[in-house]
């Protein structure tokens, strides 16, 4: 029962979010500090992890091709598919929720502590205008930072597979073009559309309807992580069943 | 729609309405089973201070948010200016809202602005004016509550007593016709808290605001207390003012007033008549 009032919460919440809008001056600027707090502060941490794991996909998959029969060109098309499928949606958007999703839960739960939230309302503004829809508009940048970690993924394995000795560079060239299916990527830039609005609301719910004080900031957060993670491996699973299958 | 056409403005342009005030008419709020507000009349007069008091639990902010529209009583109404709350419309509330300045216990500043900032946000949000106007107005504001030299600094960066005029500033900044302040004092030493308790009674009479004040400090009650509402379990217990709440009979008031030794000590004075 709790769980279907939270859910009717927050839809409700989604509904207010695009209820009387904030004046649009107003809502530029803080468009564009969240695109700079959300998605550029996370190119940092986002191409790191991205490289250092493309580089380990290619070496598991060359150290588990024992058989001198399988070509070394699926070392490339391994990582490739696993890069573009899985790895850079899926996998960055959970680093994300981690990074992305405390940050909107404990900054719109501390502004719900410290009663700012309350101010927002007796002025007149719609705080879930206010707060939440410039973070959805930022976050329809993400796809940009997806498509950065496939290209920063793919140059991992590159480096790794070419640099460690695993695999010839046009060996890894070929295998990276062989098979390609543009659709793939299709079906990875919907999964990221659909992962970035999870990522804005999801985390931005928790902290908007938080009771308590500091402790359940934190508390907040680590649910709003836990729930923001759930609900991106389903999705994942229901869009896979829908578009691949 | 013009300037004089809602419900709220046509009162402002209307020259015979002189009196703005908010009336609480039998006001009930429950909470589950229990009953938070029982029957609270009450009237809040403009240019006037009007103190809220009594004790942790005994319905203050219950009624304080009940009268910002917060909360929804189950009986009774608060009328603004002679118009019930709950019959206003959306448009009218929004209105009502832009009149209204609100002065929290914490201050409620928001933290990644700066003062200038803060105070400068409901100008920002409700008028056109050029930022050049703008903050004109909000260094005469800052100025008003002698913060003059501290707009780029933020609220992490000021004292209590520094905030608390900060969010003071922020809540006149509109010229509002009624604010609203939940404990101004708590958390500030004697000195800074006298200063934040006239700061309200001077810019009350400046601008003719309906002020009203959530409290249970009694120092406060001597500085500004010119129409208090004395609360108890939910209770309108007592009404008077400052003069009056120390020669009451009233029991539960004296109970409340002579809780502490300082008071006793006064009370104890007078009878002995020294």
């Amino acid at each position: 029962m709790t769980y279907l009032n939270s859910i009717g919460e927050y839809f409700l919440m989604l509904k207010g979010i695009f209820g009387r809008m904030t004046k649009g001056i107003i809502l530029k600027s803080l468009i564009f500090k969240e695109i700079d707090q959300l998605i550029i502060g996370s190119l940092g941490i986002v191409s790191f992890i991205s490289f250092f794991i493309g580089g380990v996909v290619a070496i598991q998959t060359a150290l588990n091709l024992n058989n001198p029969l399988v070509p070394k060109t699926l070392i490339a098309f391994a990582a490739r598919q696993s890069i573009i499928l899985e790895f850079a949606p899926t996998f960055i958007s959970i680093i994300m929720a981690g990074k992305v999703g405390s940050f909107i839960t404990s900054s719109i739960g501390s502004m719900r502590v410290t009663e700012q939230i309350d101010a927002l309302e007796i002025m007149g503004v719609n705080s879930l205008n206010y707060l939440i829809f410039p973070k959805i508009i930022a976050m329809l940048t993400y796809p940009f930072v997806i498509a950065i970690s496939m290209f920063l993924g793919i140059l991992g394995a590159y480096a790794a597979g070419v640099g460690g000795g695993f695999v010839g560079s046009d060996p890894f060239i070929e295998g990276l073009q062989s098979d390609f299916n543009g659709f793939h990527l299709t079906y990875a830039f919907i999964k990221t559309f659909l992962f970035a609005m999870i990522l804005a609301t999801i985390p931005a719910y928790h902290g908007y309807y938080m009771k308590g004080g500091a402790l359940e900031v934190g508390k907040a957060s680590t649910t709003a992580f836990v729930w923001t993670s759930v609900v991106l491996i389903i999705t994942n699973y229901v869009v896979t069943q829908l578009l691949l299958s | 729609m013009d300037q004089c056409g809602s419900y709220y403005h046509q009162l402002r342009c209307n020259p015979i309405i002189t009196q703005l005030m908010i009336e609480v008419k039998n006001l009930h709020k429950k909470f589950g089973e229990e009953e938070v507000l029982k029957g609270i009349d009450f009237v809040f007069e403009t240019g006037t201070t009007n103190l809220i008091i009594g004790e942790s639990g005994s319905g203050k902010s219950v009624l304080l948010k009940s009268m910002l529209g917060l909360f929804t009583p189950e009986e009774g109404s608060i009328e603004y200016d002679g118009k019930a709350y709950s019959t206003f419309s959306d448009q009218e509330k929004r209105e009502l809202r832009k009149e209204i300045g609100m002065l929290f216990q914490g201050g409620a500043l928001f933290d990644s602005m700066t003062v200038e900032e803060n105070v400068m946000f409901p100008l920002r949000m409700f008028t056109n004016s050029k930022k050049r106007n703008l903050r004109k107005r909000v260094h005469e504001v800052l100025e008003r509550v002698n913060l003059e030299g501290s707009g780029n600094k933020f609220p992490a960066e000021i004292s209590g007593g520094m905030q608390k005029r900060v969010a003071i500033a922020r809540a006149i900044v509109n010229k509002p016709k009624y604010l609203f302040c939940d404990e101004p004092n708590s958390g500030l030493d004697p000195n800074t808290a006298t200063i934040i308790d006239n700061l309200i009674m001077e810019l009350t009479k400046e601008y003719n605001i309906t002020t009203v004040v959530i409290t249970h400090d009694m120092n406060s009650v001597l500085e500004i207390g010119e129409n208090i509402a004395f609360l108890k379990d939910g209770v309108l217990a007592w009404k008077g003012d400052k003069t009056q709440v120390f020669k009451t009979d009233n029991q539960t008031v004296t109970e409340f007033v002579y809780s502490s030794n300082l008071f006793k000590k006064v009370r104890k004075a007078q009878i002995q008549g020294l």
